[in-house]
């Protein structure tokens, strides 16, 4: 498979804390890719880094190179709002906005610029079937977006993510609020999405990544311990640490 | 052994006797309990009604003499009549609540955009430092007495205004809406930043997600998520501005003819009751109508926080 992303000796500071330790790790289109490992590893920070979301955080570092389909996304010429749509995020808490369910899908297409009403309309619907909520809401899109139940709040953030048209879709831990059937139903959303979109998620559920990933990164202390296809990584780590932590041993 | 043995199968009997700490059958956990939530009830109650009492006992006070008014003076004339001649006999208040209203008005279209920008830029924009220097001092402006104000009014806004027109007087709506607004600006101001700044990050965090810039951000989901704290520091910036007397007294310009221009000396409620309440008989018509006029200023205050409740229903619901 061809990499989209690639991530070339990258190292971050959040003030003189070293948060990532020269990782490169290579992502392939339109396949799921995993970031597994303990507590404040860096799997999120990595994330954040692939939407800049980090630059919002005061006193962050960057040494090293991200390419997203070859370009440098930190170089001067990218236009962070235009990464940010081709990169889409969905977040560990559900955020949608306190909207309504049609506002929040539409306020990415709005915000780009469409405004006929009926273009809105088939975006709000398409966006909604990709995220498998559509069934649910279609009879009542006027509804405040914070009365529906987390898992539902969950896949609206999807849906409000694809209605920007991303090609790549990051997932900071966005099952880790849910219930297990809610958590089930995101899981199969993402085989189903992965057709289409690059798809990148951190997830601390081990078992998670074995389910629905292809390639699992595992990373330890801000560093990449080791990275391959997600059934090599399980069945034959290469790394005793990768085998300790799989094997539940720490974490 | 055997002693760790018999430790340990007293201990249940030992952990049943050490939580029971009652006081006897008659006045036990339970009754206490039970007492101190209904006296803590009854006093929450007392409390709430105590508010109500002195609410309505002061609408009350007010309407029992303003509307011994009408004994001389007919409906019509008091609220339709422009004409205030109380030697004559002419007792027409609707300048006086055209006045305040148009001021009020006046006051918050200039103030609130002001107050919301002041807001946005201190919750979201300054560096910290700035932030916590800017905010105490909007705290100690809102303290600030009305008649300091009043007075810079009078001696620097006058003149200025005098100098800018070129019109022999300045006194009049426009004057006193602007030191309304440099009155009530730190209020807004001060609860909206409080109000924006509550708004949660990950509204912010999902719309750059999303790739928004910051303006559309505070415009698109911040504003908008925070309207109801906005809407709440508007009324109270609103009530500020409708009881306001010294400082309207001191650059209205005081003289009952109704404000068709922005720099004609004119009056309001608040000033001409206490331009007039010291100089009339006790037992006059025109005592009752001041009263009127007071009772006039609570129902119109009464009114307009319920518009904007109203209103904020409305956009909350959409």
């Amino acid at each position: 498979m061809k990499a989209l992303i690639e991530i070339d000796k990258l190292n971050l500071f959040y003030g003189t804390f070293q948060a990532l330790k020269n990782v490169s790790v290579e992502i392939p289109q339109r396949a799921i890719t995993a970031f597994i490992g303990p507590s404040g590893c860096g799997k999120s920070t990595l994330l954040r880094t692939l939407n800049r979301m980090n630059d919002m955080i005061p006193g962050t570092r960057i040494e090293g190179r991200i390419a997203v389909g070859g370009t440098d996304i930190y170089s001067g010429e990218v236009h962070v709002e235009t990464l940010r749509k081709k990169v889409g995020m969905v977040f560990q808490q559900p955020n949608p906005f306190p909207k309504s369910i049609y506002d929040n899908v539409a306020y990415g297409p709005r915000l780009h610029g469409v405004r006929s009403k009926k273009q809105l309309d088939e975006i709000v619907e398409s966006s909604l079937k990709a995220a498998a909520l559509w069934g649910e809401v279609k009879d009542h899109l006027k509804r405040s977006a914070l009365s529906i139940s987390g898992g539902q709040q969950q896949r609206l953030c999807i849906a409000r993510a694809l209605a920007v048209e991303p090609d790549i879709l990051l997932m900071d831990e966005a099952t880790s609020a849910l219930d297990p059937i809610s958590t089930l139903k995101i899981e199969e959303l993402a085989q189903e999405l992965k057709d289409k979109y690059t798809i990148v998620m951190v997830t601390h559920n081990m078992h998670q990544a074995a389910r629905v990933s292809h390639q699992t990164v595992f990373f330890l202390n801000g560093e990449v311990v080791e990275y391959s296809e997600t059934e090599k990584l399980f069945s034959d780590p290469s790394d005793q640490r990768t085998e300790d932590y799989i094997s539940g041993r720490f974490g | 052994m055997i002693e760790m043995n018999s430790t340990a199968q007293n201990a249940p009997a030992e952990l049943g006797n050490s939580i029971r700490t009652g006081s006897g059958p008659s006045f036990d956990r339970r009754t206490r309990l039970r007492w101190a939530n209904s006296a803590f009830r009854i006093a929450c109650i007392a409390a709430a009604g105590f508010v109500c009492l002195v609410l309505f006992g002061i609408l009350f006070l007010m309407f029992r003499t303003g509307i011994l008014t009408f004994q001389e003076v007919g409906f019509a004339e008091f609220f339709f009549s422009t004409d205030w001649d109380p030697e004559n006999g002419h007792y027409g208040a609707l300048l006086f609540i055209y006045g305040t209203i148009a001021l009020t008005a006046l006051t918050l279209i200039i103030s609130v955009p002001f107050s919301v920008l002041i807001a946005v830029f201190l919750a979201e924009m300054t560096p910290k430092w700035l932030r916590n220097t800017l905010r105490p001092v909007l705290d100690l402006l809102v303290g600030i007495p009305s008649v300091v104000y009043g007075y810079l009014g009078l001696t620097v806004l006058i003149p200025w205004l005098r100098d800018l027109t070129g019109k022999p007087l300045a006194d009049g709506l426009l004057a006193a809406a602007i030191v309304l607004t440099i009155m009530v600006l730190p209020t807004i101001s001060r609860v909206s930043d409080d109000a924006i700044t509550a708004v949660p990050k990950k509204y912010r965090d999902a719309s750059y997600a999303l790739g928004s810039n910051r303006f559309q951000t505070i415009f698109r989901v911040v504003l908008p998520a925070s309207s109801r704290g906005i809407v709440y520091a508007v009324i109270l910036g609103m009530a500020r501005a409708i009881g306001e007397t010294m400082a309207v007294v001191m650059v209205i310009g005081n003289t009952a003819q109704i404000a068709d221009s922005l720099f004609k000396p004119t009056a309001v409620l608040t000033s001409n009751i206490v331009m007039q309440i010291s100089s009339v008989e006790f037992d006059s018509t025109w005592n009752y109508a001041l009263y009127m006029m007071g009772f006039l200023l609570l129902v119109i205050s009464l009114l307009m926080i319920v518009a904007v409740r109203f209103l904020q229903k409305k956009g909350a619901s959409e």
